[in-house]
């Protein structure tokens, strides 16, 4: 009993610390949030801070008022403690939890990070001690097959696996010494020698000689990589196939033949031949891509030096992630700095990300209710009319409406007309107006597909629920807070975080719309053209498609986007189950 | 007294829900239909402008004063068959190969448990975390040097659309492991080897999802910009309908191929909004499969 108590003490001194931290970040949090909105809109920046404040101080002070309380009930570990919190305090115990949670998840990040590089360690470790002991107690089969793939099982009558690994011997010790070899040596350096402008004294004129690649150096130097990797694992195929061949002869069986592995390949390995097609594809067309772009995020590859025919590139270590994340301004006199340019579009995607996922959630979910409601007719003709949207390509959707909002577009002209404004409103012009129009028209694109998508868990809730709820007397807004609410964000918890990570990519209905615009002159000077409305996927795009084609720092920025998506995709995985349980148990 | 106030106040209960109901049932009328209008709206817009002769820039108006197939005739004068040509090509190969690839990933990871599935499965979906348009830099040369991009943009835009398309394979994964497993079983004992039970057992019940993937997929290609503006490369013959009819729009073009990018939208929604419809019922299940299974 003392003990219990003198733990809450000594638990609650560090649980001060805690919440004084998880408190001040909160703040941030909400700072940010309203700061992000309101400086988007224009309100200065005061003004949000202010609005954050009446946000944030009643918080607080509820957090520091009921916090040893809570804090106990989170040490307690049991959840049926929190039926005994008030409605306030139970808000904040989910928000606390969430805070709380963020170290203990680092921590078991670390710990994960550790424990995969440790299994790994120990794996070689055993791979590579049975790899000696299969020699050394093997015959001299088994022996010659360390040197010569597929000797041994040549040798024990497996011809066909024999061939095919002395068949990829061959074609790898070919591939290293014609090519193979010069790739690898380059790599390091990435070319020696540039374009070089020669006297060529039969046509008497100066003609361009061209040298060294850099871009088919990295490539080509990437994918060797992955054949000698390859080469490893199919050379240990090998060895461990002469281990097992001996010890199914020393038991008496006999061996598979050539027929028979050829027809397991549609039967116990037919998953095999089904991923063999699929996952090429993937590793030439999405894997080597990707590894090559973030080899370029290390290298000078832009424009001006494209690695052939003007000038080479080479590795320029982490200079391009000191560029992208220093907060000196540009040398053009009042020109952004990149740090902050990064900042406010990463900003505006998140902003954008939240109210574009938020928005068509919930309005999406209201129509599906609103047309699934008993006694409404004509319930296949609405869906029928809302699905247009899904149905038309989005380009030309999206493209027709961005022009009937333009200055000299239906709209404007139409209301002109009509004499109800004087001025065309500046649907893409101004900063504010573009983007809420943004969100507005995303919620025209979104809602059908919510719509479809609720429509069908919607029917999957049990109608006694309801009856049930109704008898206790519940009107609809308490019935939908109380069940459909909870049972849609259950169901649809991973979908909710996939959208969100979706809408920060989401490059069509950005694009297509404004392009962009309007444009941000301070942060325009930076990389290319800035603009208001620009998410971090279109500002890659421009950066490449740009001028100058800066691509090393368009794979910066790919890889940033990496880093954001898969931060928010990890935490929320981690910390929603709690909540999500929670509200499974209410 | 009291009984006859039993017998009474149900009745004005339900009189006073009925009252209630109706009330709110003729609003969500007025509610679903202004959106309709809404909705419609664009798409009637489009559909009216593509057939106005007087003039080819935006105005103020919707009906058109003059009406004829002027816009639609003037299509046939420019790159844009040839435009719809390729989308065509390209999105009807897609559909046959991608529907292929997709449902060999998809059962693969459903049916079968072998070491590397989980790992796999992880894996994909950190690459998915990627920006797919950042690989586009490299992909584009890598097709400039096989001579696969600009007038020969068709075969190389099919190729990038198809090679990675195993990655979406969450959707139909979740169709295949809701049929029931002892299916597969029962085939087994009784001798058939595992490209039997795909062939004989599972094909046959996947038709909801397999048209799903196919209406996908053939989808995709008629809407996708970026790839396609990458590919083709400012070369008129190489596009596909979206980079083309996007070019109109521009500042220097919109004046004189407005109503013309209106008529070319109509030929481009029509045949695949009908074929939408069409199966619309298999997208609906596809699309709630899919995000109930995350």
């Amino acid at each position: 009993m003392t003990n219990d108590a003198n733990e809450t003490r000594q638990g609650g001194a560090g649980s001060r610390i805690l919440a004084v931290v998880g408190i001040l970040l909160l703040g941030c949090l909400i700072y940010l949030l309203v700061g992000g909105i309101f400086s988007g809109i224009g309100v200065p920046l005061w003004v949000s801070g202010i609005v954050a404040a009446v946000f944030f101080l009643p918080l607080a002070a509820g957090c520091v008022t009921c916090w040893d309380k809570l804090y106990a009930v989170y040490r307690s570990g049991n959840e049926k403690e929190t039926l005994r919190l008030s409605k306030w305090e139970k808000t904040i115990y989910s928000l606390m939890k969430i805070v709380l949670g963020i170290p203990t998840f680092f921590k078991n990040l670390g710990l994960a990070i550790g424990r995969a590089f440790k299994s790994a360690g120990l794996a070689i470790a055993r791979e590579a001690k049975d790899i000696v002991s299969t020699f050394i107690h093997g015959d001299w089969k088994t022996k010659v097959s360390y040197l010569v793939m597929g000797f041994g099982c040549l040798a024990r009558g497996q011809i066909l696996r024999g061939v095919l690994f002395l068949l990829f011997e061959a074609v790898f010790i070919g591939y290293m010494i014609l090519t193979g070899w010069y790739w690898l040596s380059m790599l390091p350096s990435l070319g020696l020698q540039g374009p070089t402008k020669e006297y060529n004294y039969v046509l008497d004129v100066e003609v361009t000689a061209y040298h060294d690649n850099s871009f088919k150096i990295l490539l080509y130097g990437v994918l060797t990589i992955f054949f000698i990797i390859a080469f490893i694992y199919t050379w240990r195929q090998n060895v461990k196939q002469n281990q097992i061949a001996e010890k199914i002869l020393a038991s008496g069986k006999k061996l598979r033949s050539g027929k028979e592995d050829l027809r397991s390949l549609v039967d116990d390995q037919f998953h095999k031949t089904l991923l063999a097609l699929p996952l090429t594809g993937i590793l030439i067309f999405t894997v080597l891509p990707i590894v090559f772009m973030i080899l370029v995020a290390f290298t000078n590859y832009d424009g001006t030096h494209n690695g052939y025919t003007n000038n080479l590139f080479t590795w320029v270590g982490l200079d391009n992630f000191n560029t992208m994340l220093s907060w000196t301004a540009g040398s053009g006199g009042n020109t952004q700095s990149y740090a902050a340019t990064f900042g406010e579009v990463l900003s505006w995607t998140l902003i954008w990300a939240f109210f574009a996922t938020f928005t068509n959630y919930f309005l999406g979910m209201f129509v599906a209710m609103a047309i699934n409601k008993k006694g409404i007719k004509f319930k296949k003709g609405w869906r029928t009319i809302l699905v247009l949207t899904i149905a038309i390509p989005q380009f030309i959707s999206l493209l027709y409406v961005s022009k009937m909002f333009a200055r000299n577009g239906l709209i404007n002209q139409f209301l002109i007309g009509m004499g109800w404004i004087q001025e065309a409103l500046p649907f893409w012009e101004d900063p504010t107006w573009a983007r809420i129009t943004v969100i507005l028209l995303n919620i025209w694109i979104g809602i059908p597909y919510l719509m479809l998508i609720t429509t069908g868990i919607l029917m999957n809730i049990p109608a006694d629920l309801y009856e049930s709820a109704r008898i206790d007397g519940a009107n609809a807004w308490q019935q939908y807070q109380k069940i459909t609410l909870p049972y849609m964000l259950f169901v649809t918890g991973p979908y909710l975080l996939t959208s969100f990570t979706g809408n920060m990519n989401n490059f069509n209905v950005i694009y297509l719309l404004t392009g962009g615009a309007p444009t941000n002159p301070a942060a325009s000077s930076a990389a290319g053209t800035v603009g208001y409305t620009d998410l971090l996927i279109t500002w890659l795009f421009k950066i490449t498609t740009g001028a100058e084609s800066q691509y090393y720092l368009a794979s910066v920025v790919g890889i940033l986007v990496f880093v954001v998506v898969a931060l928010i995709s990890l935490v929320v995985y981690n910390v929603l189950p709690s909540i999500k349980n929670e509200e499974d148990f209410q | 007294m009291s009984e006859k106030n039993m017998n009474v106040l149900p009745e004005k209960r339900h009189m006073g829900l009925k009252a209630s109901r109706t009330l709110a049932n003729t609003s969500i009328y007025i509610l679903l239909i202004v959106i309709s209008v809404i909705w419609l709206i664009p798409f009637v817009c489009i559909l009216l402008q593509s057939f106005r002769v007087e003039s080819t820039y935006q105005v103020g108006y919707v009906m058109p004063q003059q009406w004829g197939l002027d816009n639609y005739r003037n299509l046939f004068q420019t790159d844009f068959p040839r435009w719809y040509l390729n989308t065509f090509i390209t999105a009807l190969v897609t559909a046959v190969l991608q529907t292929v690839i997709v449902l060999c990933m998809s059962y693969t990871l459903s049916r079968f448990r072998f070491k590397m599935r989980k790992p796999l499965m992880r894996f994909m979906l950190i690459l998915g975390m990627f920006p797919g348009m950042l690989s586009m830099i490299i992909l584009y040369r890598v097709l400039s040097d096989l001579g696969l991009t600009q007038q020969n943009a068709v075969p190389g835009l099919i190729l990038v659309y198809i090679a990675s398309s195993g990655m979406g394979y969450y959707v139909s994964k979740g169709f295949f492991d809701t049929i029931p497993k002892s299916l597969d079983e029962a085939a087994r004992v009784d001798g058939a080897t595992r490209f039997q039970v795909l062939k004989k057992i599972i094909l046959p019940l996947s038709k909801p999802i397999v048209i799903y993937t196919i209406l996908t997929a053939f989808m995709g290609p008629w809407g996708d910009y970026v790839f396609a503006r990458y590919i083709s490369f400012g070369t008129s013959a190489g596009m596909n309908v979206a980079v083309g009819l996007y070019n109109w729009l521009n500042k220097d073009q919109i004046a004189s191929r407005y109503t013309m990018f209106c008529a070319g939208g109509v030929l481009v929604a029509v045949p695949v909004a009908v074929l939408f419809m069409c199966l619309q019922k298999y997208y609906v299940e596809g699309v709630t499969g899919g995000a109930v299974k995350g």
